[in-house]
């Protein structure tokens, strides 16, 4: 029987960024080298846009500013409610299929597992803003404002990537499966159909107002809007609801890590 | 239950003192009681939901006691759970690789996850490519490995920070034989090199092939424990196995049997076999054969078979006459003898 020598042992425990960092570029990889995650993401979002600008937009008024104009900036800000199902299902099958336990098993602290994971899922989450931007001019889209504007509103849109990869993140660690957080995702349609992203919220039967109006999409959306004509208004209350959804969820992610 | 109290340092490898743990109404593990030494390879037997996964999951920091204690080297799995993380490597039931990334960059980045630094997260990962035997596929994607070579890639990511105890739940669940056969050389090996192990397993074969030490576990208890000889003897008895057509024939049958191995016999359902533990072995057999062609009782088959987990379980618990609501577990190996009609 030949014997196994193992390789020296670790000397001390790894670094909260240096642990981080490899999960969030296994994250990574996985995300670049599955063309279905990151090449049909983006087709399905700009079917989508293509759908609401040239399908829907016509029968839709959007009062003084035209539909591509009042559409665009709207479902950039809201994309990650699309594609954030894509994190939570990630999650959810991590935890099925025994690699949170191997995770969890190594001596890693539990923030890096979240923190790798929100700066992975972010990055690619900023990879759906930018490339849906894009879609957007090609369909049409100018920008109201100046470019310093339109990096404003860009940034305020990689902002709420951040604060949904979070939400994402808790519904995974949640889910019984990765088809129950497929499905559990689709909550965030119901937010994002039902506020002012792609119809004005006015044009909405009385009764649907007032959550359309008091729900934190509308103002996220809005604020977007506003800061790409030089405006603030709704920025308040749009970073409010951010910081919000971030502290109150970011804890869960980690204490669910821990007693995972 | 006790294997061995202690090594000459007087800390056990792992002590369980009244450990339970729920999962709703479901008692996964009851008061669980054991102690094992460094310097061997424990096997955790036992049936489906025995609750021997959930033993496993508690040594390695996953799922947190509900009552008692259990200590690893010492260190309380709850209170120092940190410091047993350095000290484990865990490798489940299913392979928990990542399938788009190269077998290398799999253990890089969990020697990384160990605390290894660049360098030697890169030594490490290529002393464990090297020592098993996974040169030819290192710098494929995991994903398109065989069952053995991903099983193997999932050991030797648990392998790259040099653990002290090495924890297998499963290894070798659902691999064809040529795969099992590479984990269990795998394993052999890391025994060999003095690797402390802890694996579970349905196989009483796999105990057998592995094992130093046995430990059997049934509704979360420990019901035998001991040196893996030993433990084989008492629970591993081979049986003479009788099927007739006729089941009037049956009492008759089981009186030869009794008569021959003094032993009880059992009618085992749907209730045309008669089992009895037969210590003498195949002498025993041929006595039966004799006796039951002098009765001149028609059989459809006998054999000398080794016990399933069913009927070992039966008798360990005294529960049902073999009669297990439980799915029937594979035997390790059967000695049959087909009544020439």
């Amino acid at each position: 029987m030949t014997a196994i020598e193992l390789p020296s042992r670790p000397t001390r425990t790894p670094g909260l960024l240096a642990a981080a960092s490899q999960v969030a570029l296994r994250a990574l990889r996985k995300f670049l080298r599955t063309p279905g995650l990151s090449v049909m993401g983006i087709v399905q979002s700009a079917m989508f846009l293509f759908s609401f600008r040239y399908v829907f937009g016509g029968a839709i008024h959007a009062g003084a500013t035209s539909y591509v104009d009042f559409l665009v900036p709207a479902y950039v800000a809201s994309i990650v409610l699309f594609t954030g199902g894509g994190i939570a299902v990630a999650v959810a099958a991590d935890k099925a299929e025994g690699f949170t336990d191997r995770l969890l098993s190594l001596p890693v602290s539990r923030y890096a597992l979240v923190l790798g994971r929100v700066i992975a899922d972010s990055a690619t989450n900023v990879w759906a803003i930018i490339s849906t931007a894009a879609f957007g001019f090609l369909f049409g889209f100018r920008l109201p404002g100046g470019w310093p504007d339109g990096l404003a509103a860009l940034g305020l849109c990689v902002a709420y990537a951040v604060v949904f990869t979070v939400v994402f993140l808790v519904l995974g660690l949640y889910a019984p499966s990765a088809q129950a957080a497929q499905g559990m995702s689709l909550i965030a349609f119901v937010f994002a159909f039902i506020s002012s992203a792609y119809v004005p919220a006015t044009s909405m039967p009385g009764w649907l107002q007032p959550f359309a109006k008091y729900q934190p999409i509308t103002p996220m959306v809005d604020a977007v809007r506003a800061l790409l004509t030089g405006s603030t208004s709704d920025v308040g209350l749009a970073l409010a609801w951010s910081a919000l959804l971030v502290v109150a969820l970011g804890p869960v992610a980690v204490i669910r890590y821990r007693r995972a | 239950m006790t294997i061995a109290t202690a090594d000459a340092t007087g800390v056990p490898l792992i002590e369980a003192h009244d450990l339970t743990v729920r999962f709703g109404k479901i008692t996964a593990l009851d008061r669980l009681e054991l102690s094992a030494r460094p310097g061997s390879v424990l096997a955790v037997l036992g049936p489906n939901g025995a609750g021997k996964t959930t033993f496993v999951r508690c040594v390695a920091t996953l799922v947190r006691p509900d009552g008692g204690r259990l200590q690893v080297r010492g260190r309380d799995v709850v209170r120092d759970a940190a410091k047993v993380r350095r000290d484990i490597g865990l490798a489940g039931q299913f392979a928990a690789v990542e399938p788009t990334m190269t077998g290398r960059e799999n253990l890089e980045m969990t020697a990384r996850l160990f605390g290894h630094g660049r360098i030697a997260a890169r030594r490490a990962a290529a002393a464990v490519i090297d020592q098993l035997g996974l040169a030819d596929v290192a710098d494929r994607r995991s994903g398109s490995y065989s069952g053995g070579q991903r099983r193997r890639l999932d050991l030797g990511a648990s392998l790259v920070g040099s653990p002290r105890l090495l924890l297998l739940d499963e290894p070798t669940v659902g691999l064809d034989p040529v795969g099992r056969s590479e984990v269990w050389a795998a394993v052999r090996a890391l025994a060999a090199a003095g690797t402390d192990i802890l694996l579970t397993t349905h196989y009483l074969a796999e105990a057998d092939e592995l094992a130093d030490h046995v430990v059997v576990i049934d509704r979360g208890r420990v019901v035998a424990a001991g040196p893996l000889g030993e433990t084989k003897a008492s629970i591993g008895q081979d049986v003479i196995d009788v099927a007739v057509a006729d089941r009037d024939l049956l009492p008759a049958v089981a009186q030869i049997l009794e008569r021959v191995t003094a032993g009880p016999a059992r009618v085992q359902p749907p209730g045309q076999h008669v089992t009895a533990p037969a210590p003498g072995g195949p002498a025993q057999l041929a006595i039966v054969i004799d006796r039951l062609q002098d009765a001149a009782i028609d059989v459809d088959e006998i054999g000398l078979r080794r016990p399933s987990l069913d009927e070992v379980f039966g008798v360990l618990t005294g529960v049902g006459n073999g009669a297990s609501d439980r799915p029937a577990l594979p035997t390790t190996g059967q000695l049959t003898a087909r009544r020439a009609s």
